[in-house]
């Protein structure tokens, strides 16, 4: 293998981890948020109890989040150089300002949100939350719009070599920015409601019911019924901007090789194999003009098609093509199992319904699975450029590093990620199976010096009290709580 | 244009990675001392005492990565690929040692042990390999039309491996004054007896670094003994001696800040006595900050940002660390 296949493996490799933990932040994050506003606004204990147990995968999520990113600040040098001399000029400024608005403000207030509980009052914690919460996604805006540029980019102009901005705002609200935008951060709220719902079902699964668990279950599946839905709109517009500025890509994914005849519209090929060195898509299972319908929105539209561009301009239709599929097929899912959640919502079966729970524990994982499909496939169909129409990946690697080098490297990160990822999937992992307990709250994580300035939890002993009886009879206890507050 | 935006772009980076050494000096150090402390209870306060601020102390060094990439595209490229095993190497460190602040406080009694390993490991590897590069980086980097010249082992010598060491001692020393500061009793006196030897430790290599640098390399001891240089900086040295003195004295006392304050001292007239050396190449022995800086446009852009973010950030920094002021105790736990 030569070094520039090792390089391209490896950057997979490492963002194909490191994409992971970002999407579990974002989304716990705000999940956080919300627990401590309804805590704020409720008083109830069961937001705080949920609160002070998720912080704690979050714990987890952020720091493996934190460390692979470092990693990734450093390889666009260490093994693209080319590029990064290359488009350093906007990349640059792009990444500076995701850490001096995003990664600063998650770290500079991570340590009140995780310790600070008993140092801060409730505002300035509450505002600690928001400020990591809003730092998440802040993060993903920047990313996301450098990352949108190399696929759409505009704003710019080419002199001596090199990548020059212009106009920065053109730069920044690329044409497929505000899509990806959207299409990422919707896609971590549902990852994370998937998880979270994914967690409570298997507690109840268990036998295991009580009011923390059902609120968990509960508000996961009220977010992924706005959410899901959501998604496929939004996936539906993403998909119409890619056939306007990367014609290429889309043809790949319905691998679509030939234009029709005039007045005979696209077919969609639902399944199928798209063999790239015979030009066809074998096997292909189609229905007559769908293609058209779905990207032209009439019913002999035209979309490019793969022959259209030069073979050594073609991204890898056999991998996008089925990188898609996946993506759509466990949205679909998602979908389905948003749905049937809100059917089951009369008469409290959501939380007895064994196939319903057994689905969705299931799907828990789908989320993260959808993401990284749906990665390959925007990032392999951008190939073979790694700036659309600029600079191909293979002008884009270091130059001097032989093969022995990055293979070494690659080796090493390998190792070192299924450890630590390993064992840092095991830890959330064993976290979620504890489950909150009635008494998360009284254990906040505390660490780092100082007196506590304000009582662990302002609330009567009455309360808690009431709380752990929940746990021995959760039916009527969660019967008794909801007409206490009025449900 | 009248703003010279690599010069002040230059002075940022500068910046940043000086509070990346000092901020995440400490707490590497921590991991470097953590074999002398064998204790789980005493592991856990050394912990706790940085667990809420390393994220944000780490974030430095991403924006000096960032910094680079952002201002001196040209620089960012070559450098990392002329440093590109040792700065991995770093890597793989600091991501054994990131994720062990979270995993040793979640794993069972017999995996903790091998966290306390993967801590420490972490902390000593990306320091010995931050001093590596350092020395590397002064012994100067081929450049060829741009592009990096030189081997993928060209960053070993003696020289390289010494300044590696010697970053360990120095962080070792900023871990153990640290520690005065934020811990009591039998702990405090045992990091105060740690201390005093790193001090001595730390001269020595200050020292040998002195001396070594200017006999290695033309350029540098020119710059330091040709007059009036030599009159301009000779505070530096002297500085040096009179801070070690004070250092030495102060462990000996009953101070608890002092001997940490007059650590980053020492630490920041050695980055002082770096810049002069270096100014104003950004890849020594060639290239300045000029030739590889990026387009004024880039530049412009990102300035803004720097120039009206840091001071926010250096304030609620600050606020973070006053939240979490005073000494650790035992049972401070993060369960």
């Amino acid at each position: 293998m030569d070094a520039l296949l090792l390089a391209r493996i490896q950057f997979g490799f490492t963002i194909s981890f490191h994409i992971i933990f970002p999407a579990l932040t974002i989304g716990l994050a705000s999940y956080l948020a919300v627990l401590e506003a309804l805590w704020l606004r409720t008083q109830r204990q069961v937001y705080l109890d949920l609160y002070e147990f998720w912080i704690k995968v979050f714990a987890v999520a952020f720091g493996m989040g934190v460390v692979s990113g470092l990693v990734m600040a450093y390889q666009f040098g260490t093994n693209w150089s080319n590029f990064s001399r290359f488009a350093g000029g906007i990349t640059g400024p792009l990444l500076a300002y995701e850490v001096l608005t995003a990664f600063f403000l998650e770290a500079g207030f991570l340590g009140v949100m995780l310790f600070g509980r008993q140092r801060v009052g409730p505002a300035l914690h509450f505002v600690s939350t928001l400020a990591v919460a809003l730092g998440t996604l802040v993060s993903a805006t920047w990313i996301l719009a450098s990352n949108s540029w190399m696929h759409t980019p505009q704003g710019h102009a080419i002199i001596d070599g090199r990548v020059v901005p212009v106009d920065w705002f053109q730069v920044i609200f690329n044409p497929s920015f505000p899509y990806r935008l959207a299409h990422t951060v919707v896609a971590s709220y549902i990852a994370t409601a998937l998880m979270v719902a994914g967690g409570a079902a298997w507690h109840l699964l268990r036998g295991n019911d009580n009011t923390r668990v059902r609120t968990m279950l509960s508000m996961a599946l009220w977010m992924l019924l706005a959410a899901a839905p959501i998604q496929a709109v939004i996936g539906d517009q993403h998909g119409l901007n890619t056939l306007e500025h990367q014609p290429a890509k889309l043809a790949a994914i319905e691998g679509h090789w030939e234009r029709a005849p005039e007045g005979e519209g696209v077919p969609l090929i639902l399944f199928g194999w798209p063999d790239m060195a015979a030009e066809t898509t074998r096997y292909a299972l189609e229905i007559q003009r769908a293609g058209s319908l779905l990207l032209t929105h009439s019913w002999d539209g035209q979309i490019p098609a793969l022959k259209d561009f030069a073979p050594a301009d073609r991204p890898n239709a056999t991998v996008v093509f089925w990188t898609f599929r996946t993506m759509v097929g466990l949205g679909l899912l998602m979908i389905a199992l948003a749905f049937w959640g809100l059917w089951l919502r009369r008469g409290e079966r959501l939380y007895a319904k064994r196939g319903f729970l057994r689905f969705a524990l299931a799907m828990s994982p789908a989320g993260l699975a959808a993401i990284l499909a749906g990665w390959y496939t925007t990032e392999i169909g951008r190939q073979p450029w790694i700036v659309q129409g600029l600079m191909r990946t293979a002008e884009a690697a270091s130059p001097q590093h032989s093969a022995a080098q990055v293979g070494f490297t690659l080796a090493l990160f390998v190792i070192v990620y299924f450890v630590v990822f390993g064992a840092g999937t095991a830890y959330g992992l064993r976290l979620i199976a504890k489950g909150p307990a009635s008494d998360e709250a009284a254990h906040p994580a505390r660490g780092g010096p100082g007196a506590p300035r304000t009582p662990a939890r302002p609330l009567s002993a009455a309360d808690a009290q009431d709380d752990a009886q929940d746990d021995a009879a959760p039916v009527a206890a969660h019967a008794k709580e909801d007409e206490r507050h009025g449900h | 244009m009248g703003i010279d935006l690599p010069l002040i772009w230059a002075v940022i980076i500068l910046f940043g990675i000086m509070m990346y050494v000092v901020m995440d000096g400490f707490d590497l150090g921590i991991g470097i001392l953590f074999p002398f402390v064998p204790a789980k209870e005493d592991r856990d306060v050394l912990m706790n005492t940085v667990a809420p601020v390393w994220d944000g102390n780490e974030t430095w060094l991403v924006l000096g990565g960032a910094g680079l990439l952002a201002a001196f595209p040209l620089a960012y490229a070559v450098i990392l690929s002329a440093f590109y095993l040792p700065l991995i190497l770093m890597l793989v460190g600091l991501v054994f040692r990131g994720v062990a602040f979270e995993f040793r406080f979640k794993a069972r009694a017999g995996r903790r042990r091998w966290w306390d390993h993967a801590f420490i490991g972490g902390s000593v590897t990306a320091a010995f390999f931050q001093g590596v590069t350092l020395g590397a980086f002064l012994d100067g980097v081929p450049v060829v039309d741009g592009n990096y010249a030189g081997g993928a082992f060209d960053w070993v010598s003696a020289f390289s491996l010494f300044t590696g060491l010697a970053l360990v001692a120095a962080y070792a020393l900023l871990g153990a004054t640290w520690l005065v500061m934020k811990t009591e009793g039998r702990l405090q006196d045992r990091m105060r007896a740690l201390a005093r030897p790193l001090v001595w430790l730390m001269l020595a290599v200050v020292v040998a670094i002195s001396l070594w640098t200017p006999l290695a390399h033309a350029a540098i001891a020119k710059r330091w003994f040709s007059w009036p240089n030599l009159l301009w900086f000779s505070p530096v040295p002297l500085l040096v001696g009179l801070v070690t003195w004070r250092l030495l004295h102060g462990l000996k006392g009953e101070g608890h800040a002092s001997p940490f304050v007059l650590t980053l001292a020492l630490l920041f007239l050695g980055y002082t006595g770096l810049g002069i050396s270096l100014w104003p190449n950004v890849v020594p022995p060639a290239i300045s900050i000029w030739e590889a800086a990026g387009p004024p446009q880039s530049l412009g852009f990102a300035l803004v940002g720097a120039l009206l973010i840091i001071p926010v950030i250096l304030m609620y920094t600050a606020w973070s660390y006053w939240v979490f002021r005073g000494k650790v105790r035992h049972g401070d736990g993060y369960h």
